[in-house]
């Protein structure tokens, strides 16, 4: 058992962006650990103040190129909201799949690709075995990032940054072959997937802490619209969600950090389903049905098990909606521009994200703020591997790190979108 | 001999290497035979940069820290290919470069602190660039373009 410990981990793997981790065991008790995110600030809030709003969408997705599509939209329901402009109902159909096929290759690029190696002890995918599980497995997660690819692509235009999805509608639709192909495709992943969540579910790391859960819950587990529940029973509007949380600056990072009502808590995949699992499609609780009654739980490393359900919900939710669409070739709706506030409040693959943009008369941008899943859940990240390493102080130090980078994984922090801007005044 | 390449990441989105994992979709298979990885952080432990044939740059610099790694990258390669417009030309990392003077002294504290250089600037300021992908990401498409011509030239 170790009395005094030092763990550095310089530039982690297998996470999107770059940061380092430092803990300082002494008598057995963790007395510092900084999350120490790295990366390079890059200024958005103050790139997009003065601009006109309609710059807003294409560069405010430039934050994160893994979960561009939810900057996007989330950017877009800000100024819709603030324009008082209302969408079709298609609008909003498309919309939904364009995000469940970006939490779908999200959720895949993860868990396919930075978390699999952890369960078959090897450092990458890139030495996975030519033969065997570990051979089809990688064809599998091929296959299933490919078809959230695919329906990203038809819908958007491409994966990564889409084009389409504008300010009032969409640009361009999808042929009625490759609406074909997308459900025939998303179809041959569910077998794919459901094996996927055996595989999170058997997974033995286990680390549990009481948590409040804060997630936008609806009636058809969509990730665009609805009330913040939390687990300590609230219910809130969109629009008030800033009401609640508030802004923690961490002197050795470039990300800040957020807590809600002056308490540590957890967004995402893990989040969702504690708190609205009852709304999954009817054929993910069918197929899915002895994995969701794990939750809900304070397991964080159940998050990727939960975002491994997601992922056929996601399938599931778009093939519901591919099949009953009938597509109009509509034109994005005219903008009256005016001057107004708008929140726009969705679910990112990694939990809440909060836009709150104000328009002046000429549709100039007088302020932006945003509040990013990632740091939402940094200061619990921070505490859980406290926790975690005073657990587990009679491993050796190699073996402690490799755990606690597991459990870094688990909650598929995102540092590009946690370094967007740091508040100023902070000094 | 496998094509030893690298795939790096700077001040970005990290849209680009994103792409990257994309265009595996299509071709892990077929460049497992032909490709060694040896740098690619998204996916295996990074450590040392090794000795490559290519290198795939995506990111604006804007550290000094950067600007080290970014040396060090040239004299391992034997060539760079700057991929998306971060590498390429700086955008959208680059947006502060023309902040009004109020802006640029709200960030100023933010500069010093985390030891950011004045102005992000492209990689060509810096080192010799080989060959370009164009993209805000690049296409995956593009990318499996690129690789496969020098993959033939490898062959």
């Amino acid at each position: 058992m170790h009395k005094d410990l030092d763990i550095n981990i310089k530039n982690l793997s297998k996470i999107e962006g770059h940061t380092h981790l430092d803990v300082k065991v002494r008598n057995k008790k963790v007395v510092e650990c900084k999350l120490k995110v790295s990366e390079n600030k890059r200024f958005f809030r103050q790139a997009i103040l003065g601009k006109n709003f309609r710059e807003v969408p294409f560069i405010m997705s430039r934050i994160c190129g893994t979960c561009s599509s939810a900057h996007l939209l989330c950017s877009i329901e800000a100024i819709e909201k603030a324009l008082g402009l209302k969408v079709t109902e298609q609008t909003n159909l498309l919309r939904n799949l364009l995000i469940n096929a970006g939490h779908l290759r999200d959720h895949a690029m993860h868990l396919y690709f930075f978390c699999l190696p952890d369960l078959f002890k090897k450092d990458s995918v890139l030495d996975f075995s030519n033969e065997g599980e570990e051979h089809e497995l990688i064809h599998d997660g091929l296959y299933v990032k490919e078809t959230g690819n695919f329906l990203s692509t038809v819908i958007g235009g491409r994966a990564v940054h889409p084009f389409n999805a504008v300010i009032g509608g969409f640009l361009n639709f999808p042929s009625s072959e490759e609406i074909r192909e997308a459900i025939e495709r998303l179809k041959k992943s569910r077998k794919k997937i459901l094996r996927l969540i055996d595989l999170f579910h058997n997974q033995k790391e286990k680390f549990e802490r009481e948590t409040n859960f804060v997630a936008l819950v609806n009636n058809d587990y969509n990730f665009l619209k609805g009330f913040i529940k939390t687990s300590k029973g609230s219910l809130i509007k969109e629009e008030e969600y800033g009401e609640h949380f508030h802004r923690v600056v961490l002197p050795y990072s470039t990300a800040t950090a957020f807590v809600w009502e002056s308490k540590e808590y957890m967004v995402g995949a893990l989040a969702r389903i504690n708190l609205n699992k009852e709304n999954l499609n009817k054929n993910t609780k069918k197929d899915a049905e002895s994995y969701i009654k794990v939750f809900p739980s304070n397991n964080i490393f159940y998050n990727n098990l939960a975002q491994s359900i997601e992922m056929l919900n996601e399938v599931d939710n778009s093939i519901d909606i591919l099949e009953k669409i009938n597509l109009k070739k509509e034109k994005p709706i005219e903008v009256e521009i005016k001057e107004g506030l708008g929140i726009g409040v969705i679910e990112a693959p990694r939990g809440t994200l909060y836009y709150h943009l104000e328009l002046n008369k000429y549709g100039i941008v007088n302020n932006i703020d945003l509040c990013i899943p990632t740091q939402q859940n940094i200061i619990h990240i921070e505490k859980s591997i406290s926790e975690y390493i005073e657990k587990i102080l009679d491993k050796d130090k190699k073996e402690i790190s490799l755990s606690v980078e597991k459990l870094i994984r688990a909650y598929d922090p995102c540092m590009s979108c946690a370094t967007h801007f740091l508040k100023i005044n902070w000094v | 001999m496998k094509l030893k390449i690298g795939v790096f990441s700077f001040t970005c989105c990290e849209g680009c290497v994103v792409s990257f994992l994309e265009a595996l979709n299509k071709k892990y298979f077929d460049w497992k035979e032909k490709l060694e990885i040896e740098n690619i952080r998204v996916l295996k432990t990074q450590n040392e940069i090794k000795k490559l044939d290519i290198a795939f740059v995506e990111g604006a610099i804007s550290t000094e820290s950067e600007l080290k790694k970014l040396k060090e990258i040239r004299k391992k390669s034997k060539k760079i290919i700057a991929f998306g417009s971060g590498a390429i030309n700086g955008y959208p990392s680059n947006l502060r470069n023309n902040f009004s003077k109020d802006l640029k002294k709200e960030i100023e504290p933010l500069i010093k602190k985390f030891n950011q250089i004045k102005k992000v600037s492209p990689i060509k300021k810096f080192v010799k660039v080989d060959d370009e992908i164009e993209g805000c990401p690049v296409d995956e498409n593009s990318i499996i373009k690129k690789l496969e011509f020098y993959l033939k030239q490898n062959a």
